[in-house]
């Protein structure tokens, strides 16, 4: 594990970048074409409505359980097929995903978290594809959020783990 | 195929292409699909402070802002070019529950009565895009993740954490809908 994985990890990040390899800027431009398409998705299944997390919370539709446990089945089955092969990146860099450890921010930060979805109707994903979309108010949101998320970095310390 | 296309996705199409995102972004290079993180190297390049939790090469993780870039370009796609012609149909229930609580505009993806920039001066719009981004952007990053990172990324690698952070992602979620709204969208 590089240092830098490493001090992500140890401030408690759960998504971290496990590739060792350092790449040019424009290498990134792939990762905004997969950005696009799934943007696309986001708003074509009306994943990013207000009124379809509305209906998950009324437990209405089935909608978004359809999706969330659709990418869940095919998210485990691809994870399967990786790990099985031994399957490489395009770098060709062994890919591997780290574990996830337990703490009690999963529970707080959890329920928190869900009190903003159920308000804003939005995760982080589809406040940018609101904003892409037209909704230029979920501007305000997304600033709040990021501001959310600078108060969490600089009160993490105190809150309990 | 257009007009295929322009009619909401049904939600297996919409739930296999969000699945193949995790294989992909790891074939590409290395990456755990997670979408919060975005709002951490956020902090990170722009407002640090001199916070340990933003001292770290925010540089190195610039594939996950282009990856949100992404996103916020293909909502605009998606809601420009492939547009549905047809008002979001809304589940009956849910309809005359939120009716009921003062909701008028069903047209969009979003109601007009919370989400617009005269709502942003009422209490009940503060409380709607202010209180409720904040709760997103505070309460992913002390779960570690959010939907992407902890229910669809966390849970097809099989990491209890996870589905523990997913169920709290949901409690909450229900606890609001059902005891926070009637409350907050009376304000």
């Amino acid at each position: 594990m590089s240092k830098h994985t490493e001090n992500l990890e140890q401030t408690g990040t759960a998504c971290v970048n496990q590739s060792e390899i350092t790449q040019p800027w424009y290498s990134n431009i792939k990762y905004a074409v997969v950005g696009i398409l799934f943007g696309i998705v986001f708003v074509k299944a009306e994943i990013v409505s207000w009124f379809r997390i509305q209906e998950m919370f009324r437990l209405d539709s089935f909608h978004m359980y359809g999706v969330i446990g659709t990418a869940i089945a095919v998210g485990m089955l691809s994870l399967q097929i990786i790990k099985r092969k031994k399957i490489k990146s395009i770098d060709g860099e062994q890919i591997e995903v780290h574990d996830k450890k337990f703490d009690k921010g999963q529970i707080y930060g959890g329920l928190l978290f869900g009190f903003g979805w159920a308000l804003t109707g939005a995760c982080p994903g589809p406040l940018f594809a609101q904003i892409g979309a037209g909704f230029t108010v979920v501007i305000v949101t997304f600033l709040s959020a990021v501001f959310g998320t600078w108060v969490y970095g600089k009160y993490n310390d105190k809150l309990p783990h | 195929m257009i007009e295929f296309i322009s009619q909401p996705w049904p939600w297996y199409v919409a739930g296999i292409l969000i699945g193949l995102t995790v294989p992909t972004l790891l074939l590409l290079g290395n990456k755990s699909f997670g979408i919060s993180s975005s709002l951490r190297h956020i902090c990170a390049a722009c407002i640090p402070a001199k916070i340990p939790f933003f001292q770290y090469d925010w540089k190195r993780e610039s594939w996950n802002l282009f990856f949100v870039g992404g996103v916020l370009i293909g909502g605009f796609i998606a809601a420009t070019f492939l547009t549905n012609p047809n008002d979001v149909v809304v589940a009956e229930k849910t309809h005359d529950q939120l009716f009921a609580l003062g909701i008028k505009d069903f047209g969009g993806l979003m109601p007009e009565d919370l989400f617009s920039w005269e709502s942003l001066a009422t209490l009940r719009g503060l409380v709607f895009m202010v209180l409720g981004g904040f709760l997103v952007g505070f309460g992913t990053r002390y779960a570690g993740g959010c939907t992407s990172g902890h229910a669809i990324m966390g849970i097809s690698n099989l990491q209890w954490p996870s589905v523990i952070a997913t169920c709290c992602f949901m409690v909450g979620g229900f606890l609001m809908t059902w005891f926070g709204l009637p409350f907050l969208l009376n304000l």
